[in-house]
């Protein structure tokens, strides 16, 4: 999902920059806020921006020969919402601009929209709606981080095709171009990422069940 | 989750990987496993030659094993904070007395 440095028009790279940023802004107050009043959060949320480290460093193989990775942020989103999540990927994104020539600081802005933001706002957004639905834990946390990660994707062809329209199908003919390059390759590592990220809040309840309830990632009387 | 099934889930994952990797044995061009920002980067350039990159990264790795060095670097640090936090938790629970530690 990392729109390379220099590959978006200035009036766009400029313009996902204004809005992501002002988001960005308002997350780093809230997330402040809210680890001065809870600063127990700060050990599963670091778990959670150390998954997201991980996973965003692993280009995995997919069914069409593609290599993409996934990008972790189911994880943070269902524990602790998704503003944290725009914060940490902030982070990994300008990691990897600055070390890894991966993505760009043009393009951070973009990057972290699709990323942070509807990556957090679709991965917390389909926990809560599956929750309130009373479907089992692991069915929610599958759906969440695997729904975040491959809308992710879908935004970055959309955010592509918008700079770059077909000549004769205009923003509709590219997005379809765009979104098989990227959402096709995209589904199995979401498949993926949905069950890695169910293992692991699984591992996290087995020791620290009571803070994870307390989360709500797993509801109160539910066996491991 | 019951181990069986902790199994079959680390078991599906592998298969998820393997499968493509599998199927592209035979040295075919089209399937280079190439990653998908790369390839959109190609394909806006093949479809907008008239577009001008106006910026290029500060820094670039000098090769793909330096590159793929400071990847390994990147996943380490995340699964060694990752670890560090499970083994932590499962220690605590341990002294806590809370004997449900069966993962």
């Amino acid at each position: 999902m990392h729109i390379m440095e220099g590959m978006l028009p200035v009036a766009h790279a400029v313009g996902w920059w204004v809005v992501s940023g002002s988001v960005l802004a308002y997350c780093g107050w809230t997330v402040g806020r809210k680890l001065r009043e809870r600063p127990g959060d700060k050990f599963l949320l670091s778990a959670s921006a150390a998954y997201m480290f991980t996973l965003s460093a692993l280009k995995l193989p997919s069914v069409t020969y593609s290599c993409s990775h996934p990008t972790g942020v189911g994880l943070g989103a269902i524990l602790f919402g998704w503003r944290p999540m725009v914060v940490i990927s902030s982070i990994v994104l300008s990691f990897q601009a600055l070390l890894l020539a991966h993505g760009g600081f043009t393009t951070l802005g973009a990057n972290l929209f699709s990323m942070g933001i509807v990556g957090g706002l679709v991965a917390r957004g389909t926990f809560r709606l599956l929750r309130s639905l009373k479907a089992p834990w692991t069915v929610c946390v599958f759906l969440a981080s695997a729904l975040g990660d491959l809308l992710t994707y879908v935004v970055t062809a959309g955010q592509i095709a918008w700079a770059f329209p077909d000549p004769a199908s205009g923003f509709s003919g590219a997005f379809v171009k765009y979104l098989g390059i990227f959402a096709l390759t995209q589904i199995p590592l979401a498949v993926a990422e949905g069950l890695l990220t169910v293992l692991v809040v699984n591992a996290l309840a087995a020791y620290d069940r009571q803070e994870i309830q307390e989360l709500g990632a797993i509801p109160l009387g539910v066996p491991a | 989750m019951k181990p069986v099934w902790i199994a079959v889930v680390v078991l599906a994952i592998i298969g998820l990987f393997a499968v493509p990797l599998i199927l592209a044995k035979n040295g075919d061009p089209d399937k280079t496993f190439m990653g998908t920002d790369d390839r959109a980067q190609e394909a806006i350039k093949e479809r907008n030659p008239e577009y001008v990159r106006w910026a290029k990264p500060l820094w670039s790795p000098p090769s793909t094993e330096v590159e793929s060095g400071i990847f390994a670097i990147q996943a380490a640090a995340g699964a060694g904070v990752l670890g560090y936090v499970i083994g932590y938790l499962r220690g605590k629970a341990s002294r806590v007395g809370k004997p449900d530690a069966h993962v």
